[in-house]
This record gives C-alpha cells, sequence and structure tokens, in this order.
C-alpha cells in the first residue's frame, strides 16, 4: 500500500513538480537572504531573464513540435549585430524591420531544411549555430559594433526604457508570452502543433500539413531571437560577435524545466516561463549569497537531470528501475 | 492423459493492483504434448497471467509448477531458465544483428578473452533452424526477413532452452495464411517432442483448427476449461463475455442509393495494377486478400496518401485529383487507418482534441478554437458510438483498444465523409467492442454512407459486406456478392489458385 501512496506521490510531483520547486527555491533562498524577495531584486531577476525568456518562448514551439532549435544563440548574435551596423547606416526606423526580415530569412530556411526536406532538426540547427556564427563574423569582420551616437538615439527605448515604472525588456516578455501563450492553446495552429510534435504519422492521416506547421514553428522562434536581439542591441548600444553564445543550451534548459518533452507533444508557454524564472532565481540566488556565478552552470545542471529524471520517473511509475 | 503430470500447472493465483483484482483465484494445468487455448476478452487477465508466469509480477497468493516442482519466478531470463518460454506478439529482435546472435542473444558461445565463438555459434544455430524448416541461415541479417521469418527466429530462441511449455501470445496477428501454416507446423513438431503449448488468441477458427483444450478467463476469474472437440464458438464466446454474441448477418433492408465512388482503371507501380471497382452509398464493400495483396495500397491512394500512376477516381460521378489528406477530406473521403496506435491517434492528446484534429479549423470562434463546438462534437459521438471514458479530458492512450477505436471512427464520421474507408477496424480488439463495431458499420451504411472494409479476418469480411472483392497479388480476382460467396471459393480467390 505504500506502493500506491508513493505512485500518488510521484503523480503530483509530476504534473506540478515545477510548481513545488519554483515555491521551495523562493523559500529557501528568501530564508537565505533577506534581500532576495524585495522588490528590486525580483525586478532585476525578471529584467535579467527577459531575453532568455523571450527566445525560450519560441523554442517552446519548435520543442512541442517534436524538434530542436539549436541555433537560437548564434541567431541572436546575428540579430543584435545586424541591428546596431544598420542603426547607424539606415536608422532605426528602417534598421529594425531590416534585421527582422533577416532574421525571419534564416527561421525561414531551417524550417524549410527541417520541414519540407525533413532533415533532422539537431543536425539542421546545429550546423547553423556555426554557420550563422560563420555570417555574423563575415558581415562585421570580425568587429565588435557599437552605435556612434548613444545619447541622439531612441533606440535604447526598447532596453532601457520603462512604461509605468515597469523595464520595457519585461513588458516585451509578458505581451509576446500572452500572445504567443495564446497562440499555442487556443487557436487550431496551436493544435497542430501539438498533433504533429505528438504524432506525425497520425497528424498527416488527420490531413494536418506536418511541414507548413513546423516551417512556422521556427518561424515563430526567429522572431522571437529577432526580439531578444533587439532587447540586446537596444540595452547594451553596442556588442560583440559572440553576445548569445551558449544561450541556445540555457534556453533550451529553461524549456525542459518547464516540462516540455524533448520527444515533442508537450509543454505549455506557462510552464516554460515558470522554467524561465526558476533558472533566473537560482543563478540570482546563488550571486546573493556569494557564490561565484560559474557555480549557477554545475547547479543548472543537476536541476535540469532532476528534472527530467522526475518526468520519466512519473511516466515509468517508479524512480529507478533494477537491472 | 489424465495420468500424466501436467508441464505447467497454476493453483490458486492471485495478483491484485490498487482498485483491481487482475488474476482471482485463477488455476491451469497444461499436460506435455498438449495445445492449450486462453481465451478471454482485452482485460480478463490474459495478459497479467502470463506477466506472472514471465516472472514480471510476482502473485499475491498461488503456486506454479513446472513438472511437479514449485517455482518462483523473479524475472524473465529465470523464467526461461525454468523451462517457460514465451513467443511474443510484439516481437523483440535487434534487427542489425543476424540470426544467430538473436538466437544467442546474452547467451553467446565464446572462447578465450571473451571473443565469441562464431564457428560453434552459427552450428548450433543452423541446427536449430533446420528443425523448423525455414529458408534462411545462422548468418542472415534479422532485418531482411519477413515478419514471418522473424517470428521463427524467436521461436528458434525458444529451442535453445529444454523448454516445458512454450506460450504463443497471439502468434498469428501479422502472418499471412501461408506463413501461418508454417507456424502451425512448428507447433505440432513441438507438441509431438512433449512440449505443453498454451495459445492465446482472437482467433476462433485458429483455436478450433490448433488447440486440445480451450480455458476460458473472464474478469480475473478462471471460468473452466473445455475439450475443444467438444465445444463450439458460441458456446466459448458465451464463456468470454456471459452473455450470446449474434454473428449472423441482419438482412439489408434499405435501398442501395446512388455510385458514390468509382475507381477505374487505378494502378500505382508494383503496389497493385488495374483496379476497378463501384461502392454505391448505402452498401458496404469489403476488401479480402492476404497482407501484401495492394488492399491498403489502395486506400491510402483513395486518401491522398500515395499518388496512382495511373487511372482515376469519380466520386458523384465526378473526376477528382486527390493528392493529399486534406484534399481527400475536402472531396469527402475519410480513413480510418490500420493501426489506431500509430496513424490514427496522437495518443498523449485527450480525447475530444484526437476527435475534432482534422477539422480543427473549421472550429473555431473568430481566431480561436471553440471548446464549445469541440465538446458538442466529442459528445455526440462519445453518445452515438457509445464511447466509455471518464470524460473528453482523458489522454486517448488510457483507454481500451476497442474505445480508442470507436474514437478513431468518430472522428471521421464527424466529418460527415460520403466515403468511408474502414482498414482492419477490429484489428486487436476484444469480442464484445468487435460485435459493436460491426453493427455500427452496418447502421452506417444504412444510414446511407458509402463504406469500404479492409479485413484479414474472414467472418469479419463476411459478417459486414454486401459485396466482396478478393484481391490477390496487387490485382482484382473477382467481386463476389452475398448471394455467390462462399468461404472456399473466397479463400481460393485470396491464394491465386482459382482462374478468373
Amino acid at each position: 500500500m505504500a506502493n500506491i501512496a508513493s505512485k500518488q506521490v510521484l503523480t503530483v510531483l509530476g504534473k506540478q513538480g515545477i510548481l513545488i520547486a519554483f515555491v521551495l527555491f523562493m523559500v529557501i533562498f528568501s530564508l537565505a537572504n533577506s534581500n532576495f524577495l524585495s522588490l528590486d531584486n525580483l525586478q532585476s531577476v525578471i529584467r535579467s531573464s527577459a531575453i532568455l525568456g523571450v527566445m525560450a518562448l519560441g523554442v517552446t514551439f519548435v520543442v512541442i513540435s517534436g524538434n530542436l532549435d539549436l541555433s537560437v544563440g548564434s541567431m541572436m548574435s546575428f540579430s543584435t549585430i545586424v541591428v546596431l551596423d544598420l542603426h547607424d547606416k539606415l536608422g532605426p526606423n528602417l534598421a529594425i524591420p531590416t534585421m527582422y526580415l533577416m532574421t525571419l530569412g534564416l527561421g525561414g530556411f531551417i524550417g524549410y531544411l527541417v520541414g519540407y526536406l525533413r532533415l533532422n532538426s539537431l543536425i539542421v540547427t546545429l550546423g547553423m549555430l556555426s554557420a550563422i556564427h560563420g555570417l555574423t563574423l563575415t558581415y562585421s569582420g570580425g568587429q565588435n559594433m557599437d552605435i556612434a551616437d548613444k545619447s541622439n538615439t531612441w533606440f535604447g527605448f526598447f532596453g532601457r526604457g520603462e512604461i509605468f515604472g515597469l523595464p520595457v525588456p519585461i513588458i516585451l516578455f509578458i505581451l509576446l508570452a500572452a500572445f504567443l501563450g495564446v497562440l499555442l492553446a487556443k487557436t487550431p495552429f496551436g493544435r497542430k502543433v501539438y498533433a504533429v510534435g505528438g504524432n506525425p504519422t497520425a497528424a498527416a492521416f488527420s490531413g494536418i500539413p506536418r511541414a507548413r506547421t513546423v516551417f512556422t514553428c521556427y518561424l515563430i522562434s526567429a522572431f522571437c531571437v529577432a526580439t531578444a536581439g533587439l532587447i540586446q542591441a537596444s540595452r547594451s548600444m553596442g556588442s560583440q560577435n559572440t553576445v548569445g553564445q551558449g544561450l541556445e543550451l540555457e534556453v533550451l534548459a529553461a524549456v525542459i524545466l518547464g516540462g516540455a518533452s524533448l520527444l515533442g507533444g508537450s509543454g505549455t508557454i506557462f510552464k516554460t516561463v515558470i522554467g524561465i524564472l526558476i533558472l533566473g532565481f537560482i543563478q540570482n540566488g546563488l550571486l546573493l549569497m556569494g557564490w561565484p556565478f560559474y557555480v549557477q552552470f554545475v547547479i543548472t545542471w543537476i536541476i535540469i537531470i532532476l528534472a527530467v529524471w522526475l518526468d520519466i520517473s512519473v511516466k515509468r511509475g517508479k524512480l529507478w528501475v533494477s537491472n | 492423459m489424465t495420468q500424466q503430470s501436467p508441464a505447467l500447472r497454476l493453483e490458486g493465483i492471485v495478483k491484485t493492483f490498487p482498485g483491481v483484482r487482475a488474476l482471482d483465484n485463477v488455476s491451469l494445468d497444461v499436460l506435455p504434448g498438449e495445445v492449450h487455448a486462453l481465451m478471454g476478452e482485452n482485460g480478463a487477465g490474459k495478459s497479467t497471467l502470463m506477466k506472472v508466469l514471465g516472472g514480471i509480477y510476482q502473485p499475491d497468493e498461488g503456486l506454479i509448477y513446472v513438472g511437479d516442482t514449485p517455482v518462483v519466478m523473479s524475472n524473465p531470463l529465470d523464467s526461461k531458465a525454468k523451462g517457460i518460454v514465451f513467443i511474443h506478439q510484439e516481437l523483440s529482435l535487434a534487427e542489425e544483428l543476424s540470426v544467430a546472435e538473436n538466437v544467442y542473444l546474452g547467451e553467446l558461445p565464446t572462447l578465450s578473452f571473451g571473443r565469441v565463438d562464431w564457428k560453434t555459434l552459427y552450428e548450433k544455430t543452423d541446427a536449430i533452424l533446420s528443425k523448423l524448416k525455414v529458408g534462411f541461415n545462422a548468418r542472415t541479417l534479422v532485418g531482411d526477413l519477413s515478419i514471418a521469418n522473424q517470428q521463427m527466429v524467436e521461436i528458434a530462441r525458444a529451442l535453445t532452452v529444454d523448454a516445458k511449455a512454450v506460450i504463443f501470445d497471439e502468434p498469428t496477428a501479422s502472418l499471412t495464411d501461408a506463413e501461418k501454416l508454417v507456424l502451425f507446423e512448428v507447433i505440432a513438431d513441438l507438441k509431438s517432442q512433449g512440449v505443453g503449448i498454451v495459445y492465446i488468441s482472437h482467433r476462433m477458427e485458429e483455436i478450433f483448427k490448433m488447440t486440445d483444450r480451450v480455458s476460458v478467463l473472464r474478469d480475473g476469474q478462471y471460468q473452466g476449461s473445455l475439450l475443444t472437440a467438444d465445444t463450439n464458438e458460441e458456446q466459448i464466446t458465451q464463456m468470454m463475455i456471459g452473455r450470446k454474441l449474434d454473428l449472423s448477418r441482419a438482412p439489408i433492408t434499405h435501398e442501395l442509393g446512388d455510385i458514390a465512388l468509382e475507381v477505374r482503371n487505378l494502378s500505382c507501380g508494383s503496389s497493385y495494377q488495374n483496379i476497378n471497382f463501384q461502392v454505391r452509398s448505402g452498401e458496404v464493400l469489403g476488401f479480402y486478400g492476404l497482407v501484401g495483396a495492394g488492399r491498403t495500397e489502395i486506400a491510402e491512394t483513395l486518401f491522398g496518401l500515395r499518388q496512382p500512376s495511373a487511372g482515376t477516381i469519380l466520386l458523384d460521378g465526378e473526376q477528382m485529383h486527390i493528392n493529399s489528406p486534406s484534399a481527400a477530406i475536402k472531396a469527402g473521403i475519410s480513413l480510418v487507418p490500420e493501426d489506431r496506435k500509430t496513424q490514427g491517434l496522437v495518443l498523449g492528446m485527450n480525447c475530444r482534441d484526437n476527435m475534432t484534429l482534422p477539422q480543427v479549423d473549421d472550429m473555431s470562434a473568430g481566431p480561436f478554437v471553440s471548446d464549445g463546438a469541440e465538446v458538442a462534437v466529442f459528445d455526440l459521438y462519445r453518445d452515438r458510438l457509445d464511447i466509455r471514458t471518464p470524460g473528453w479530458r482523458q489522454t486517448v492512450g488510457n483507454l481500451s483498444g476497442g474505445n480508442q477505436q470507436k474514437i478513431v471512427i468518430g472522428k471521421w464520421l464527424s466529418m460527415h465523409p460520403k466515403v468511408l474507408i474502414v482498414d482492419e477496424p477490429t484489428r486487436g480488439i476484444d469480442v464484445g467492442s468487435k460485435s459493436a463495431i460491426h453493427k455500427l458499420i452496418r447502421e452506417l451504411a444504412a444510414s446511407g454512407y458509402a463504406v469500404i472494409v479492409i479485413s484479414s479476418e474472414m467472418p469479419e469480411v463476411l459478417h459486414v459486406s454486401d459485396r466482396i472483392v478478393a484481391m490477390f497479388s496487387g490485382e482484382i480476382i473477382r467481386t463476389f456478392t452475398s448471394e455467390d460467396v462462399t468461404e472456399d471459393n473466397l479463400i481460393q480467390a485470396i491464394s491465386g489458385i482459382t482462374p478468373k
């Protein structure tokens, strides 16, 4: 009978585990450091998570459709460099839409390869990770990119501005999360994403266009990356070529932490947002407790392993299997 | 026979799970040289009993004897070592390895330093294969073999130990008739060597052909054993479901409508050639033939999943170009595919979302999917098809096979097609749901649908169809009407032995 109880515990953990973990972290950190729950600190965590968060929203679509996107980090560098360069050449009014179009072009290209040509998304986006990095360096000639006259432009609005006391990056993150959350949960397109990721064959047998659905997911991912690049460029007004390096794994970590299955077919925008916040608060909490920042990489990995282990345990109904 | 001690004996086996008594005091004995059928609806406890025998579950109460020795099986290998061997319905072979490596997987003969003794391995394997009279040898790659031959590899694997009892779980599910005959020979051979055989199957004709005794489980309880020679289909079915099953056909009482679908000279590469047929609305057209005769390929062409190399498809007399499933759906053709788990359903999705999937674009209020409209569709077909589920939020993967199949049927009925194609409507479904689905198919025809039923089960085709198309090797051999069809000439037609 203890068996039944432990199964029920597992089920609850599996369904609400991520929220429980979230609350647990908040409690531990706030007990350890009184500054942790201060409004200033909370806002700074969310603000610093916004760029990662915006990217994770798009990757959530790709992962639910049963694919991966490892190119978002270097694609974000690309967007940042391009928009900074064009800012001085074309002015912000033209630079921003041009950057969006170029980034969407890259996303569309990946979507074409994975969706219509049915190439493995791991290979395609791993390759694009390095190809786009090369593209960015070619574009910039290897130079850092800076806006010449930083004081005389409204371009800083997206990264530094505030509306009613709320930082614009947070507002952008919230708006995008709300829009994409509704798109995924409430529209026919969202349903198709789940179907294609859950069982591509059954989706095809139901007349659902797999290729177009996957293609659109990569476009959404690219749109999110462009937005993240815009925030990054606007906040710093200057950037290195490698600004987004390694972010693809953090983004993926947040999505998995939120409970989306890498096999596709499950996950939600809300859970990804929680995943992002957990990552952000852990990193912040460790810093507040005086730990060197690189410890966070190890801790993050441990948490992801725990999350994946819990997920698989719930599916097979026990924590470990003998033999 | 009564003096022999059984090869395998179960005494008072009880196994409970939270809320369910899956096995309730089950006793059973299998004599050496006996083929003992184990029957029961899905959920009756057959699989649980097999898992107890295989050492996957430990019984709460009761004893298992092999010969006269009481045994406790702690895992599948242990069970095999004690002489109980399983031939599973779903094959568990490593396709990239040779036959010999599969047969002795985990027990490869070795030389010094752990090197594999290939010579001995191949010799021992070939010795076993020669007993089975198969057309491949120890070095063949398993992935290159047909499903039937892969099953032979499983059987060869069973023969590496001194088996006291061999358990066949739905062994003919994916075999052609010719392949079945070979399997039956092997079983007869094992039998003559004094091995006790447990034979699990839903197919009555096999039970009567192959087995000596039949034992029936219902709701985890042992219902009794009968000598096969002394019983009949009706009696067994009654024991399985606790009531009588009507297998006779309701006479057609409705008028047939116009020709809904006509296919002219349709060909598709080597899959099928020169196919011609018509279906009227109100009619059930059965397609009968061996696996690989081209039936499923025709269905997939009509549904836009394959492109024909020649020929025309006419719907209501109008020529159609169907190049995708969505085009087929738009034209009014629906397909209930043969494998509901891989083709019919998104198992991780809930019941309602699965059912409305093909029409999710039309279910919207503004840009959003309308919850109300979807639930209305689901409720309508849940009631109409008698789908048993706690609610639409239930994940489809948790339903029984019969209810899953009804969800797929509901999904396509809700599209209001002119032509409904049902490929293997009752594969792997228990007897009760089976007859419900047969009845449903007849009702659909009566209400004006043109229905095409593809089936590998002769009783099913005979039961539901108004006319039967017999296919062999990609060609239509003959189209039977209900007046001129007999089991004999149907079998001859699909085996390719009748002149046209």
